[in-house]
């Protein structure tokens, strides 16, 4: 494409930032220089807005906060198929106003990406437009079926970079098995939608006291202790690598704790709500609240930050799902589940160091070098001849969520209205900053 | 007398649920109520002080009962009534709830008499409509006219409802009037059991405030109110209960069952009725002990007192909000 072209041999000098690697715990004075799409420099030299860097272009960072883009596990594009719920184009504008500048998107487009085409057309498309870089999952099972697995060692040659069945769980535990073994053949990671369906089957949101109250149907937190206690142990049969999307509920967690102990290779990720929100969020009936899975009750919340605090939870993945007004002005029970989240990913994400939870070094790792580590991909980490992948943000620059002025197409945001502390000022991709507040 | 003339304490426009009333609003509707139930009997005329309103029953599920009692009860005060049920209507062909309240919008109604499947719908269109709400039943959420019809209904034949105790019998999990009838009778005072088998009474909902049995021989115990459910058929094929058969022989309410309970205690139903399912037949005709006709009486006086209420407070919200 020309634009690269334009900027191939093109040198920018980030400098007086706040440079923080998370992978390598570096949090110093400093700046980055990249030349074309690499990172080519980087360190305390840096350090002044005027000093002599020579035949480069100078951003000043005064003072920000200069990170790797973040890496995000968990997006719905709805492209192909649904494109006015969302697309690729307003995915990425999403992505890139949030510091995202890589996303892993789930298979659950129609066509289904069970079939290398739907792969490579994603691909393409998303490096056509040159927002964020856009990596595609391939489904487990043959239209997400759960009967059938797909050709997985194929799309993994095409480029999908890690397996799961999506919004869906694999609910038969031979299937699972037959994937988690198979997917070790090519050295595969599946993800699964930790949710036993028949026990989630009709519900619309967290089982308990307030569900009662509405008069709203119940899903039972063991719809997803009793999935995750399952293939944890299948993929310690199998000897497969896990993955564990979205958790949400205090006795997950410590399925998955025990399991890390014993040395499974299982890895985990939860969603900005279920830190940030309980079931109340709920009340008066808000469908923007509505969630898969249900936002749970207030202790779950609490093991949630635990499991994030002592590592048993690797990664924070925004669990993007927009969804139009059709599909939410509606009834409880008749709205879709989902809410958008890639713009408040950082956001919300920071609501954990400057709550006293974490330090930002700990809050950053789990938005960019763990989720990469987890699909090995080459992002999330500032390092020389890497991509020139960058977030600046302010940690502490306040604003008010407003749905209506967030770039994705749905504005089904759950934060709607909150007010939130530190904020994405410039997103770089490939060298070519692709957003600017 | 007419609420007009007498300090209004009910300030709601809409009356969707009984959760959030006070004791004294609950109190003023049925003693309104009670003025409109003696008139009834009497076959005198009240005053028409819904003349000239517009009163559209929108049922998105059927119910000839409630509709009927609704529709009677405006007529009572004078409305022009409109019955919209769905077979009748656009829902079916995709219209939306919002799309719906748009167009009954532009029919400018004083009051929507609403009900609807899905929990939390009535709260919805209220949002979005420039008239009352009267919520005739949402889902497995409330059913407040109920309620208030039963409360008026134990009130006279008890002479207050403090101190009561009532036991709820049934598939208190998927009822509305369950729910609304405890948020009422703890809000006044009684003393609720909740009795059904585990499946229909998770233990969650002692939540709302009642006392949970799973024996309907140690729930009726004392009672003063022995209030019956219907539970439906497909809930009795082996998804919440094996059987019919067997639901009846521990919870059905017979004279066996019914001598756990207090000498004078009252028997209620919000209809229809299950005959040998969960109520036998000889107890849900005994005139000396069974109140379900009075019930059905009550229900007009109640629905009277609430569309006066509402449409009372509906001008006072046209006026502050211009519409």
């Amino acid at each position: 494409m020309s634009v690269k072209k334009d900027i191939a041999n093109k040198r920018v000098a980030y400098v007086n930032a706040r440079l923080i690697d998370p992978a390598s715990d570096l949090d110093i004075r400093g700046g980055v220089l990249t030349e074309g799409e690499k990172i080519v420099d980087f360190g305390p030299g840096y350090a002044k807005a005027n000093g002599h860097y020579g035949e480069v272009d100078v951003i000043d960072c005064d003072g920000a906060c200069l990170i790797p883009g973040l890496v995000d596990l968990r997006v719905q594009l709805r492209e192909p198929g649904e494109e006015h719920k969302g697309t690729l184009k307003s995915a990425g504008e999403a992505a890139t106003s949030g510091g995202v500048t890589s996303m892993l998107s789930l298979p659950n487009s129609t066509p289904v990406t069970d079939d290398m085409s739907v792969v490579e057309f994603v691909a393409r498309r998303a490096r056509l437009l040159g927002l964020s870089k856009v990596y595609p999952y391939g489904a487990i099972t043959k239209g997400l079926e759960g009967k059938d697995m797909a050709e997985m060692g194929m799309l993994a040659e095409s480029g999908a970079v890690a397996f799961t069945d999506g919004i869906r769980a694999v609910a038969s535990p031979k299937v699972m098995r037959k994937a988690l073994t198979y997917a070790r053949n090519y050295d595969l990671l599946i993800v699964q939608h930790p949710e036993e369906p028949s026990l989630a089957e009709g519900g619309d949101m967290n089982a308990g006291a307030l569900a009662i109250r509405m008069g709203l149907t119940g899903i039972p937190t063991v719809a997803e202790t009793i999935m995750v206690a399952r293939d944890v142990r299948l993929a310690e049969d199998t000897g497969g690598r896990l993955h564990f999307g979205h958790l949400s509920t205090a006795e997950s967690i410590d399925i998955i704790r025990r399991a890390k102990e014993r040395g499974v290779a299982v890895t985990c990720d939860t969603a900005p709500p279920y830190f940030s929100l309980n079931e109340l969020a709920v009340g008066e009936y808000r469908t923007f609240a509505k969630l898969s899975p249900p936002l749970r009750n207030e202790e779950d919340r609490q093991a949630v930050i635990e499991g994030l605090k002592d590592g048993t939870i690797d990664a924070i993945a925004s669990d993007h799902a927009p969804e139009d007004e059709d599909s939410k002005r509606l009834p409880f029970a008749q709205a879709a589940f989902g809410g958008v989240g890639l713009e408040t990913l950082l956001a919300i994400t920071l609501e954990l160091y400057h709550n006293k939870h974490m330090s930002l070094l700990e809050c950053l790792k789990k938005v960019t070098c763990n989720p990469a580590n987890i699909v090995r991909l080459p992002a999330g980490r500032i390092a020389k001849g890497a991509a020139a992948d960058l977030c600046l943000f302010d940690p502490e620059r306040g604003w008010k969520i407003d749905a209506d002025q967030l770039p994705s197409k749905s504005k089904n945001s759950p934060f709607d209205g909150r007010l939130a502390q530190g904020r994405c000022l410039r997103t770089v991709v490939d060298g070519r900053t692709v957003f600017e507040l | 007398m007419s609420t007009r003339d007498r300090e209004l304490r009910f300030t709601h426009r809409h009356l969707l649920g009984i959760e959030g009333l006070y004791p004294f609003e609950i109190t003023d509707i049925l003693d309104r109520a009670e003025v409109y139930a003696a008139a009834n009997r009497r076959r005198e005329k009240v005053e028409q002080s819904l003349e000239g309103r517009t009163v559209i029953n929108l049922f998105f599920e059927n119910s000839t009962r409630t509709r009927t009692s609704f529709e009677r009860a405006a007529k009572r005060l004078g409305a022009d009534v409109i019955n919209m049920s769905v077979a009748t209507s656009s829902i079916k062909k995709g219209e939306t709830l919002i799309d719906t309240a748009v167009t009954l919008n532009a029919m400018h109604p004083d009051v929507l008499v609403v009900r609807h499947g899905d929990s939390g719908a009535v709260n919805l269109l209220s949002q979005k409509v420039n008239c009352a709400v009267l919520n005739a039943g949402d889902g497995t959420h409330e059913h407040p006219t109920q309620a208030l019809l039963d409360a008026l209904t134990i009130r006279r034949r008890k002479g207050s409802i403090t101190g009561l105790n009532v036991a709820i019998c049934g598939d208190v999990l998927h009822s509305r009037v369950a729910r609304s009838n405890v948020h009422l009778l703890s809000a006044m005072g009684a003393r609720v059991r909740l009795v059904a088998p585990t499946t229909l009474l998770p233990s969650a909902m002692q939540v709302l405030g009642a006392e949970i049995y799973n024996d309907m021989r140690e729930g009726l115990k004392d009672v003063d109110v022995v209030m019956m459910l219907r539970l439906q058929k497909e809930r009795m094929e082996g998804a919440y209960l094996p059987s019919q058969r067997e639901y009846f022989h521990f919870y059905g309410l017979d004279y066996e069952m019914l001598a756990k309970a207090k000498d004078d205690a009252l028997i209620m139903h919000p209809g229809p009725m299950n005959r040998g399912v969960e109520i036998d037949s000889d107890v849900a005709d005994d005139i000396e002990r069974s109140a379900i006709q009075e019930q059905v009486e009550m229900g007009v006086a109640v629905r009277m007192a609430c569309l006066e209420m509402v449409t009372a407070n509906l001008d006072q919200w046209r006026e502050e909000n211009g519409k």
